[in-house]
């Protein structure tokens, strides 16, 4: 079922392994995306920022399927076009997709979500018929200790708190074992040793994956040597590394605001 | 925590089973004719209860149609005991309606092999294109269990205005023999009642299988976060049309069953209230858990027969307020009272770890995990 031709790597560099080309998004009326262009080359790791309501998540809503854009294209490898594709048809691709808030099956217990969430044939029949090999026990065993839940792997997880919900999705997109990653602020409510951790799972992620992490904490964003992209109003502002988009008039100008009212809320912390 | 507190617990699983199946086939033992009939009307009720919870309870999809789909396996079961009971002959509501020929989609339930497996087929078939059109338009919800009763009122209009060939209002009734066998005849009533204990475990098996494969938990997930299922690369559509499907051919299997039991079958079994009933019978035993809904749709028949007796009118009010009261007080019916110890240790367990964490830092962990628990994937953007 899930299948992935093979292809040259240098074929995918060329063209990236994503390429949103002019995507425009229309709320009934309102522009979330107004002409968004945006690549990720194979391999890496991309930080997306900008101000609140800049159309960050929108914009990993529609490579992910989620939303439909009014106009413009989304190139998987360079041919698929991601727009014509439902939801889980992308999933399969190898598209993963973390969400902002945590969105968890509360009456699954935290093995059983990795279970499903595993790399495998998801129509009805093959899941009626599968069994757990002691390959994916092990597979399974392994996930729940990279995201560090493996006392809690019975436990529902409707139980478990904010931190361990968002490694849990973690942990489910990496089971899938998707090409391309979308996470939407992995640290958002995170205490500081949760978002350590979670700086940590995500170096181990993006070893051998493309991955796209919206995040507004430039200290964290820091801690990694990759390339930023700032949107702004729905449209790119810029790209590069940290501190050239630190150093970008644009840039400033559009964060000046948020950088002040982050400021006060951490010397209020 | 793992192995060692699960093992006995699955050895009284197993023994409870056990007991639970010696009990059924063992009734013929130590009840009298007019009891195990009565027994066997339920035992069959308890099959349509079974596929609706997985339906309801497993799937997250509530069907208030499933009178359609247990009156149409009652109806296939029907037409062929009333064509052997004819003998050859025109059926008699068909002749005071003025037919003269036996209608062309009459002739094959002469046999009994198409019958039942119409019974079964039918159903499930339609629940297949019902199921297909609905899903596939992510048509879900309310708007789905709206759906579901139109269903019931087009399917009942039909029956009972098409009397020439449904036998209208009255229904079909007036059978002799199955297989040759004298339906009236108390060896043959234990035998039909030993055919629908053995069905009925069959069905739980069936049911338990599905809830305890990988299969039964992307049906959890589904009714968890349908929308979160679907980023994981799940179509939920295929997974709800084949819970439909198979909880509309078990309701299918218990009218057959039904009619050799009751000797009869007729619009007003298959319409609203009764499939309103069916739901009853699943909150009431507790949805989502297979033992809960058997024994809410046999308990709750057994008190309906014993209360309709002598008080009709109350039966209908009790019914009420019994629903009202497990709604209000105990939304996971009476399988949720055995499991009420676990849930206060698990509660306390939960207090406790929530009060751990939450000391690490000041986000207030413990209140947000609580929140995100319940509401978790409903609140979501997904
Ligand atoms: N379904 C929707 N209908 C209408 N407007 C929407 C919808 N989803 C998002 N928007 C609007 O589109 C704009 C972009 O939203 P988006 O969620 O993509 O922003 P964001 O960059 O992720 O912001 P944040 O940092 O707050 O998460 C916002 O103004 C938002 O209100
Ligand atoms: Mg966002």
């Amino acid at each position: 079922m899930e299948m992935r031709p093979a292809q040259k790597p240098e074929a995918r560099k060329a063209s990236g392994i994503l390429r949103c080309e002019e995507i425009v998004v229309d709320f009934d009326g309102f522009k979330a995306l107004q002409g968004m262009n945006f690549t990720l080359r194979q391999g890496e790791l991309r930080f997306l920022i900008g101000p609140n309501g800049a159309g960050k998540t929108t914009l990993l809503d529609v490579i992910c399927g989620k939303v439909k854009p009014a106009s413009g294209r989304v190139l998987f490898r360079g041919e698929i076009d991601l727009t014509k594709r439902r939801e889980h048809q992308i999933a399969r691709l190898g598209i993963g997709r973390k969400f902002q808030a945590p969105s968890i099956f509360p009456s699954l217990t935290v093995r059983e979500h990795l279970e499903i969430a595993m790399r495998q044939d998801r129509g009805v029949f093959a899941t009626l018929r599968a069994k757990m090999t002691p390959a994916d026990e092990e597979r399974i065993a392994e996930q729940l200790r990279m995201i560090g839940l493996e006392a809690k792997a019975g436990r529902k997880a409707g139980s478990l708190s904010h931190g361990e919900k968002q490694w849990l999705e973690i942990g489910m997109m990496l089971m899938q074992e998707p090409e391309v990653l979308l996470l939407d602020e992995p640290a958002a409510g995170m205490t500081d040793r949760e978002t350590e951790k979670t700086g940590l799972l995500l170096r181990e992620i993006a070893r051998r994956r493309s991955v796209v992490v919206v995040e507004h904490d430039m200290e964290f964003v820091r801690n990694f040597a990759s390339s930023v992209t700032v949107m702004h109003e729905g449209r790119l502002l810029a790209e590069g590394s940290v501190d050239e988009v630190q150093r970008d008039e644009r840039v400033m100008e559009v964060y000046l605001g948020r950088r002040r009212d982050a400021d006060a809320g951490r010397s209020t912390a | 925590m793992s192995v060692f507190s699960l093992a006995p617990r699955r050895v009284w699983l197993l023994a409870g089973y056990a007991a639970a199946a010696s009990a059924l086939l063992g009734a013929p033992l130590y009840l009298n004719d007019f009891r195990l009939n009565l027994l066997a009307k339920f035992l069959a009720l308890a099959i349509v209860a079974l596929g609706l919870d997985l339906l309801w309870g497993y799937t997250g999809v509530l069907s208030l149609g499933h009178g359609v789909f247990f009156g149409l396996g009652a109806y296939a079961m029907a037409m062929h005991l009333k064509l052997v009971a004819s003998g050859g002959k025109l059926p008699d509501f068909m002749s005071w309606s003025g037919l003269t020929k036996l209608p062309w989609f009459w002739k094959p339930f002469g046999s009994p092999a198409f019958a039942m497996l119409a019974g079964l087929l039918l159903p499930m078939l339609l629940a297949l294109l019902l199921g297909w059109f609905t899903f596939q338009s992510r048509i879900k919800g309310v708007y789905f269990t709206i759906l579901t009763q139109a269903l019931v009122i087009i399917t009942t209009t039909l029956f009972v205005g098409q009397q020439a060939y449904t036998g209208g209002t009255n229904g079909i009734t007036g059978y002799t023999t199955l297989f040759g066998l004298r339906l009236s005849d108390p060896r043959v009533k234990v035998w039909l009642y030993l055919v629908t204990a053995v069905a009925l475990l069959a069905a739980f098996a069936l049911c338990r299988y599905l809830a305890g494969s990988r299969f039964g938990r992307v049906l959890r997930a589904i009714r968890d976060g349908e929308n979160r299922a679907r980023f994981i690369g799940y179509d939920p559509s295929r997974y709800q049309v084949t819970a439909f499907c198979i909880s509309a051919g078990l309701a299918g299997l218990a009218g057959m069953l039904f009619v050799l039991h009751v000797g009869i079958i007729s619009p007003s079994m298959m319409g609203i209230v009764p499939s309103i009933e069916m739901v009853l019978w699943v909150a009431i035993g507790g949805r989502g858990t297979l033992v809960g809904a058997v024994l809410g749709a046999i308990l709750m028949n057994g008190a309906k027969s014993l209360l309709s007796e002598s008080y009709p009118e109350l039966w209908t009010l009790l019914i009420g307020l019994l629903f009202v009261a497990v709604v209000i007080f105990m939304p996971r019916g009476l399988a949720g009272l055995v499991d009420l110890p676990a849930a206060l240790r698990r509660r306390r367990e939960r207090t406790d770890a929530g009060g751990g964490s939450g000391g690490v830092g000041g986000f207030g962990n413990a209140a947000g995990a609580e929140a995100g628990g319940a509401e978790g994937v409903r609140h979501s953007p997904v």
